[in-house]
């Protein structure tokens, strides 16, 4: 009798569902997997090491292009963690904002998770559909810092600066004509503020509408039920987080558990999946939205009545206000030292998670006291959650390896870092 | 002049030649404009535009694309049968436009008068499946022969369901011949052997957007699994050739509906008393009719392509061996019920 062998297929880097440059070696017995043997590295661009030679506040930047589909978020963690060894507090008007604009970043990253998680699976429509959404959200990114990606909004101590009170307005051009330009513009005449409640009030509707398509589509269902099941024990001993794990039936949530910026005086639920399936992990994503939907909606309602400063006003550690540099002696030695040599951070060592989108996001910060970290360790939700690839998926079919890695949520600049 | 060319056209050759470009060149003209249609239809359900650069308003944007890929180079993937590798696309091209030649179009309007055009439309669409696997296997790409393992077996299982499907138009109009078929229809629009075989009309269509492999059963090049299946590795004309096949195919898929359950050329308004449409030019038959119904099928093929998520293997299977058989076999014996019955109007002993 011939030896029969199983059959190795290289699947990516470049493959349309490899989410970036993930490369997995699989073991195929016909089409069903043995092994799933992730190779990552691909995009491994030496944050950490990076980091220890740079003054802090130029690491924020570095701390987008990780996991870049929740970009403010992990500027969160590195900002609370520097904080945390300075021992200062931000202003309740920017935990506001910090509050407010993760959670728009919670949009970005689910909006973008569902969409190629429907692209995967086959649902075409459901990613030009999200992309529409983010289109808003990003515009928001831009309206208040610039970059409708690499934000670099927070910074130790606060915010950048407060929202503005204008939108940017689309201009009429050879392509668009002046009415479609006004009809553009119509939910651009007030601030911000103004654009993002108007965004909410839709945005509801866009997931009954999301709904409609996929939650109790028969193929949606029969592609995602029962694949990839985590028990709540198994999620914990695999170091899931996030919805992830909360699929599973843990209802673990930093944003409840140790409530950072103003988490606590926010009102919203946990949703909590009972299987522990694809499906559950769709359905808990899905709510997340809605839950974040009601936490913007929160946000926006007090920012609208509470101006406040939005930066610590430590300016030996914060940036000094723009006019004080061109007038105050004091606080052109202020800017001088801010962006020349930066800020010497206490001795000592410091970790602070947020709970990002995809999980537990963490920066641990060693200090010796200088201007620079001498150790930044990132803990990355999506390298945990992608490790059970293969308990994931052994004994599945081929086109549900597809629909594991879709439902996992992995971004590559995060897992690599 | 004019009598030199019809003595010309009468010589029997001539006249096959004249007939066959009669149909091909339409077809492959649809094919191009229905590539057009699918982007452009599928962009405004997803919000977004489809082409528009080249030409007005992108009417010649498959006209571009055909040029491209015509100029591309052909690349022969390393380790693989170069002579296999040419002739998969050729058989599958080959057999796919073979199959329009009975294919009427009006009560006379027919290139072969076959008496039996389904059995010949069955086989020349099962033997398409062997561009497929040659292509897949002649490949030497793991990918690319995966993806044929997948074809041949949907393929030849939802054959089985559409061939039952088939037998129970053929028990209605008593002919295989597609002309008697439409004429065993006319009368009014409930003639129209979609009512009696509702449960068939339905799997036939079904069955037959899987046998062309589209979606939601395009798991043969499901992208995001197997990256594009069986012409993965094929590029210029060649991968164009396989294309024109598979839009060709649905192109047949939609138009045998038309023409076996929803009365082909027949007016819908045939025999309709009210507002005197039945006596009106509304009611005569015409290829106009048989057009329009086939692009209803023709539309409901992107329509699925933008709304559904894609069957795994196994379920596709699961589908048509454990759902869509035994339905079509147990219809078979409620048509032949209602044949004793001699339910009317379409069961009448002529």
């Amino acid at each position: 009798m011939s030896e029969i062998q199983n059959y190795i297929l290289n699947f990516g880097p470049q493959h349309p569902a490899a989410h970036g440059v993930l490369r997995l070696i699989l073991e195929l017995d016909g089409e069903v997997v043995q092994r799933a043997d992730p190779h990552i590295g691909l995009l491994h661009r030496g944050t950490e090491k990076l980091a220890e030679s740079r003054i802090y506040n130029q690491t924020v930047g570095y701390m987008d292009r990780l996991d870049y589909v929740s970009m403010m978020c992990n500027e969160h963690a590195y900002c609370l963690t520097i904080e945390k060894l300075l021992d200062i507090e931000v202003p309740e008007r920017a935990q506001y904002i910090r509050v407010m604009f993760d959670e728009i970043t919670r949009l970005l990253n689910h909006l973008m998770w569902l969409g190629t998680h429907g692209l995967d699976v086959g649902a075409m429509t459901m990613f030009l559909y999200c992309f529409r959404e983010r289109e808003d959200l990003l515009d928001a990114y831009e309206a208040v810092s610039g970059a409708r990606m690499h934000a670099s909004y927070y910074r130790p101590g606060g915010v950048y600066r407060d929202l503005p009170d204008s939108m940017p307005q689309y201009e009429a051009s050879q392509w668009h004509s002046q009415a479609e330009v006004d009809e553009q513009n119509k939910n651009r005449q007030g601030s911000l503020l103004d654009f993002l409640k108007d965004f909410t009030d839709r945005f509801e509707g866009y997931v009954d509408e999301y709904e409609t398509l996929l939650t109790d589509n028969r193929i949606w269902k029969q592609r995602l039920v029962d694949i990839g099941c985590v028990t709540a024990d198994e999620a914990k001993d695999l170091g899931f987080t996030g919805p992830m794990l909360r699929a599973s039936g843990v209802p673990w949530d930093i944003r409840k558990m140790e409530p950072y910026a103003a988490y606590d005086k926010v009102d919203f639920d946990i949703p909590v999946g009972t299987n522990g399936d694809c499906y559950d992990r769709y359905v808990v994503r899905v709510e997340e939205m809605r839950q974040s939907n009601r936490i913007i909606i929160q946000c926006i309602d007090w920012l609208q009545n509470n101006p406040g400063p939005v930066m610590h006003e430590d300016h030996k550690v914060t940036m000094p206000d723009r006019m004080d540099m061109k007038q105050d002696m004091e606080g052109l030695i202020h800017h001088f030292k801010h962006f020349t040599e930066g800020y010497g951070v206490p001795e000592g060592e410091a970790y602070c998670s947020v709970e990002q989108p995809k999980g537990e996001f963490g920066t641990y910060i060693v200090s010796d006291g200088a201007n620079k970290p001498y150790r930044l360790k990132i803990r990355a939700s999506g390298f945990v959650n992608m490790s059970a690839l293969n308990f994931l998926t052994e004994g599945h079919m081929l086109a549900d390896v597809v629909t594991v890695i879709g439902t996992l949520d992995i971004v590559f600049g995060e897992v690599d870092r | 002049m004019v009598d030199l060319i019809l003595s010309i056209y009468e010589i029997p050759i001539i006249n096959i030649l004249v007939k066959i470009i009669a149909i091909l060149v339409p077809l492959l003209l649809t094919v191009a404009y229905f590539t057009y249609f699918e982007r452009k239809i599928i962009g405004y359900m997803q919000v977004r535009i489809g082409p528009n650069r080249v030409g007005p308003r992108g009417w010649l944007q498959p006209i571009a694309d055909a040029m491209k890929l015509m100029f591309k180079e052909i690349i022969f993937p390393s380790g693989a049968n170069k002579i296999l590798f040419t002739i998969a696309p050729t058989l599958t091209i080959a057999t796919a436009l073979a199959a329009w030649a009975v294919i009427p179009f009006g009560a006379e309007m027919v290139l072969a008068d076959l008496n039996v055009a389904l059995l010949y439309i069955l086989a020349m669409t099962s033997v398409g499946v062997y561009g497929v696997i040659l292509a897949g296997w002649s490949s030497n790409s793991k990918y690319a022969i995966m993806s044929t393992l997948r074809t041949a077996a949907q393929v030849v299982s939802y054959e089985i369901a559409m061939g039952f499907a088939l037998v129970g138009v053929v028990m209605a109009a008593r002919s295989l011949n597609i002309g008697d078929i439409v004429a065993g229809q006319s009368g009014s629009i409930w003639g129209w052997y979609m009512w009696p075989l509702l449960p068939l009309f339905v799997i036939y269509f079904i069955s037959g957007v899987a046998e062309t492999n589209r979606a939601p059963f395009d798991v043969a090049e499901g992208e995001s699994e197997i990256v594009a299946g069986f012409h993965v590795e094929y590029s210029g004309i060649l991968f164009a050739i396989f294309f024109l096949a598979e839009y060709a195919n649905m192109i047949l898929i939609s138009i045998m509906a038309a023409l076996l359950f929803m009365g082909g050329w027949l007016s819908p308004f045939q025999g309709v008393e009210f507002l005197g449409l039945g006596s009106s030019f509304l009611a005569g038959s015409s290829i106009v009719w048989l057009l329009s119904k086939t692009a209803i099928f023709m539309f409901l093929f992107l329509w699925f392509r933008a709304t559904f998520p894609r069957y795994r293997y196994d379920q596709i299977m699961r589908l048509g061996w454990k759902v869509f058989i035994p339905i079509t076999i147990v219809w078979i014996y409620v048509i032949g019920i209602m044949y004793y019955a001699e339910l009317a109007p379409w069961f009448i002993k002529g």
